[in-house]
């Protein structure tokens, strides 16, 4: 149910149905224009396009970033001029899309308060930061970075391309409107718990949470009846706006939950508000998948190596995958690097399908699903005409541990090469590996000016 | 039988297990069992395809190809694509340090002081602590245990297998090594010692002194001028007499250093622990004959082992240096890796299948000192074995079956 205050009075929307607004939003130019001129044709690999049946021996043809085909050989002719790269035996799909990220030295919500929306995440990012290396080397290319869970709202979150870039404007996803694209990051359960300001219990998060929302309700119904006067309007304030563009559904909300009961909060607190949620980490979904399914929330699930290391997380199995995909929910999974590391994230996939996920839904978690959950699937997620030309070289099966990513490529730009030893050191680890990453200048000869530097 | 490879909701897993147990048809405690694979890994000597083991009263009664090591009439028999000794973690803080990560359950650090060699693990591990089990699922048969890095000396390990009701009926060795880290995380942030890497390893070294000077009061002919019983300076007593050895957690290459210059002015046994550097430093761990258990693969790279890598296990192994993989310890989640998983990376980060496999089995057997009775599928050792329905080390893989001293303890496929 809706509050009087709000919009369309009369629409109770399921969790995460896609405005119009923001259907209209894709197609939006990157912020940096890619430099590859000549089209590119990548022959002979296995492609997983994510949307339709793995293809062996086919053809991906890129060309100024973004893909003009993906197919059989025989489907995809070579056009002249194009510069053909060999990649027979080797596996072809898209990047990774992760939905819930921690790397590029966050700093959100200070300990000031349990809710501060007008705290941005990517005021606090540094570019350099070897991270963003390893997720490369990962076979990641958007991610969505996430303040922390030690607040019930902890900031505004940002989705990036992992452009080598000399700032984090460099890496931003635009919109239709060229406003650079994020969520917002609630929490519930014991992570936000602690002294007041913060609550002390589920009941007074929530009564916080409510408050905030409606806060945000009133602030919006001022600002439509003030209209085009300036008189009549609302002093600025910029926590209240991101929580109004939540409201309005063009910034997900990307709630951390774990237990069962706060799974279920969530969605409760959704049904009154009516903001896009997509539920993060998920630990008891097992237990509520129905409820889930029913209420059309989306699931980013995490799978790690054992339950426990907080009360919340102690029922956490890898069945939850399967029984969400049977349920019917659209999963998508997520590394929380540092919880999990990105270079290491296929393993989590592939956990799904060990406990019985199907091979298909778990490839699907790692990409195109992300993408849905968002906003980014008209433009990434699968290997489809039209789309960035995101996409990953591997040894062999995704799925498989021997396997290794070779190559990454961002909108037709190669960001990770493993031949390259420089790139290497950051696939395995080892001297340096840790250290924040090189400068990246555009036009700057940086191997000759690093040549002879001791590291 | 192999195990279907797919996932179901709790209920239905649970009424599966009931018909595995039943088609077993072996009495629960029964010691005796049968175990055909159609690649069994030994550890000693090469793989046998289509080989059987033979367990009695809980020791390996007979290995070898099915052709020749006939199954006695009436022993119950399992099956499995791959059969591997039960698997080894050479270093976790499981049943210690507990699932929930309250108070309550974590009993692996101490902080009240400093230097505590005398803390027995034994008095402090949980055989029901449900991480227990959960590392019996994958596999995993034996697990050194204890005190976590944290403190400079934080207390004791042991060893025990993943089964009973008691330590005691879990424990293989009731003092194995003696944990000591120097990393900064046994730094004190107060005003406490030690704050520095200097003043480590000082105290420590002034603990050894007091230690040595002890064992020879204790040798006085006049029994009055004895020194009354010291629990901590017997321990390290013992340290000095080479009955056990440090264990010594060290990351960057100035504390694996300083770990190989205390082994050499003590005349001491030392095996390292986590050495995210160690390949930094291969000549100096090789030529000091010690042995290292490397952190898990997959640990986080941060702090002092933001330089970890990898390949870490195949270029101490490269280097002919013994090593082992562990679960290792970490404060939050996941509550603990599991050694399988971690084997499984270094097998694709530069260790063969074999080499891999050895980390938690044989080598790390060796390590422990327990090569006597596990570590490998050999005559007269004990019956532990983990069952697979493929690569071990492959995601979708799944351990079938875990098997301790002839008695089938995990039968629900992971």
């Amino acid at each position: 149910m809706r509050l009087s205050l709000t919009k369309e009075p009369g629409l109770v929307r399921s969790s995460f149905t896609r405005p119009v607004l923001v259907a209209l939003g894709v197609f939006a130019a990157s912020p940096t224009v890619p430099a590859q001129e000549e089209p590119l044709a990548f022959t002979g690999a296995h492609l997983i396009p994510i949307v339709g049946e793995p293809i062996d021996g086919g053809t991906l043809l890129v060309h100024k970033g973004r893909i003009l085909a993906a197919g059989a050989a025989d489907a995809v002719p070579i056009p002249a001029g194009a510069r053909t790269i060999d990649v027979a035996g080797k596996t072809l799909m898209p990047g990774l899309v992760d939905t819930h990220s921690h790397i590029g030295g966050i700093g959100g919500a200070d300990a000031s308060g349990p809710l501060q929306p007008d705290v941005r995440i990517h005021d606090s990012l540094n570019v350099r930061d070897s991270g963003f290396m390893r997720v490369r080397a990962g076979g990641l290319t958007t991610l969505n970075i996430m303040p922390g869970s030690g607040h019930l709202l902890s900031g505004q979150t940002i989705y990036v391309k992992v452009r080598k870039a000399g700032k984090i404007e460099d890496m931003f996803i635009l919109d239709a409107g060229q406003r650079p694209m994020g969520g917002i990051k609630m929490a519930n359960g014991t992570n936000p718990q602690g002294e007041p300001p913060f609550p002390g219990t589920r009941g007074k998060a929530a009564a916080l949470v409510r408050q905030q929302f409606i806060k945000a309700l009133e602030y919006r119904d001022k600002l439509e009846r003030a209209g085009d006067d300036p008189d009549k309007r609302p002093a600025r304030d910029i926590g209240l706006e991101a929580v109004v563009e939540a409201l309005d559904g063009r910034r997900i909300v990307h709630h951390h939950t774990h237990r069962a009961d706060d799974i279920i909060t969530v969605l409760r607190l959704q049904q009154e508000f009516g903001f896009r949620v997509v539920l993060h980490h998920v630990s008891e979904a097992w237990k509520v998948a129905d409820e889930i399914a029913k209420a059309r929330a989306p699931c980013s699930v995490i799978l790690v190596d054992s339950p426990g290391g907080k009360l919340e997380a102690a029922e956490l199995i890898f069945d939850t995958a399967p029984i969400l995909e049977r349920a019917g929910v659209l999963i998508a999974f997520h590394t929380d690097d540092w919880i999990t590391d990105s270079r290491l994230w296929f393993r989590m996939a592939a956990f799904g399908v060990r406990a019985g996920m199907s091979r298909k839904a778990a490839l699907e978690a790692l990409t195109l699903n992300g993408a849905r959950m968002l906003d980014l699937d008209q433009r990434i997620g699968s290997l489809e005409a039209g789309k960035d030309a995101d996409f990953i070289v591997l040894s062999g099966d995704p799925l498989s541990v021997y396997t290794k990513v070779e190559q990454t490529w961002i909108e037709g730009m190669k960001v990770f090469d493993r031949s390259d030893e420089k790139d290497r050191l950051y696939a395995t680890g080892g001297f340096g590996a840790g250290h924040d990453q090189e400068p990246y200048f555009c036009c700057f000869d940086h191997d000759q000016a690093v040549q002879g530097e001791e590291h | 039988m192999d195990a279907p490879t797919s996932g179901r909701r709790r209920a239905t897993r649970s009424a599966l297990v009931g018909v595995f147990l039943c088609a077993l048809s072996v009495p629960a405690g029964a010691q005796s069992i049968a175990v055909k694979g159609r690649i069994v890994h030994t550890m000693a000597g090469a793989p046998i395809e289509n080989g059987v083991v033979i367990i009695r009263d809980g020791k390996i009664a007979a290995v070898g190809p099915a052709a020749t090591t006939p199954i006695p009439r009436g022993l119950a028999v399992r099956e499995a694509r791959v059969v591997t000794p039960g698997l080894i973690d050479a270093h976790g803080t499981v049943g210690i340090s507990g699932l929930l990560n309250s108070p309550h359950d974590q009993d692996q650090l101490d902080h009240s002081t400093a230097v505590q060699p005398e803390l027995r693990a034994i008095d402090a591990y949980n055989p029901y602590d449900k991480l227990v089990e959960h590392l019996r699922g994958f596999g995993i048969t034996t697990v050194h245990t204890g005190h976590a890095p944290g403190e400079l000396v934080s207390g004791q390990t042991c060893i025990v297998k993943l089964r009973g009701n008691t330590v005691e009926e879990a424990v293989i060795t009731t003092e194995a090594m003696v944990a000591v880290t120097l990393t900064t995380a046994a730094h004190r942030r107060d005003k406490g010692a030690p704050g520095t890497r200097g003043k480590a390893v000082a105290m420590l070294r002034a603990e050894l002194v007091s230690a040595g000077i002890y064992l020879q009061k204790k040798e006085t002919a006049d029994e009055s001028k004895r020194p009354d019983r010291d629990l901590k300076l017997e321990m390290l007593g013992r340290v000095l007499k080479g009955e056990l050895p440090l264990l010594i957690t060290a990351d960057r290459a100035q504390d694996i250093a300083s770990a190989l210059r205390l082994k050499d002015e003590f005349k001491i046994r030392v095996v390292l622990d986590s050495a995210a550097e160690a390949f930094l430093m291969l000549e100096e761990i090789k030529r000091a004959n010690v042995s290292v258990i490397v952190h898990p693969s997959m640990q986080r790279a941060v702090g002092e082992r933001e330089n970890q890598s990898f390949e870490t296990a195949a270029k101490l192994h490269q280097a002919g240096i013994l090593v082992a993989l562990q679960s290792g310890y970490e404060s939050y989640v996941p509550k603990t890796r599991v050694a399988l998983f971690e084997a499984a990376i270094a097998a694709a980060n530069g260790l063969t299948f074999g080499e891999a496999l050895a980390t938690i089995t044989r080598d790390a057997a060796k390590i422990l000192g327990i090569d006597g009775r596990v570590g490998t599928l050999e005559v007269g050792k004990d019956g532990d074995l983990a069952l697979f329905d493929g690569d071990p080390f492959e995601y979708t893989a799944h351990c079938t079956g875990t098997i301790i001293e002839g008695v089938v303890v995990s039968d629900q496929p992971r």
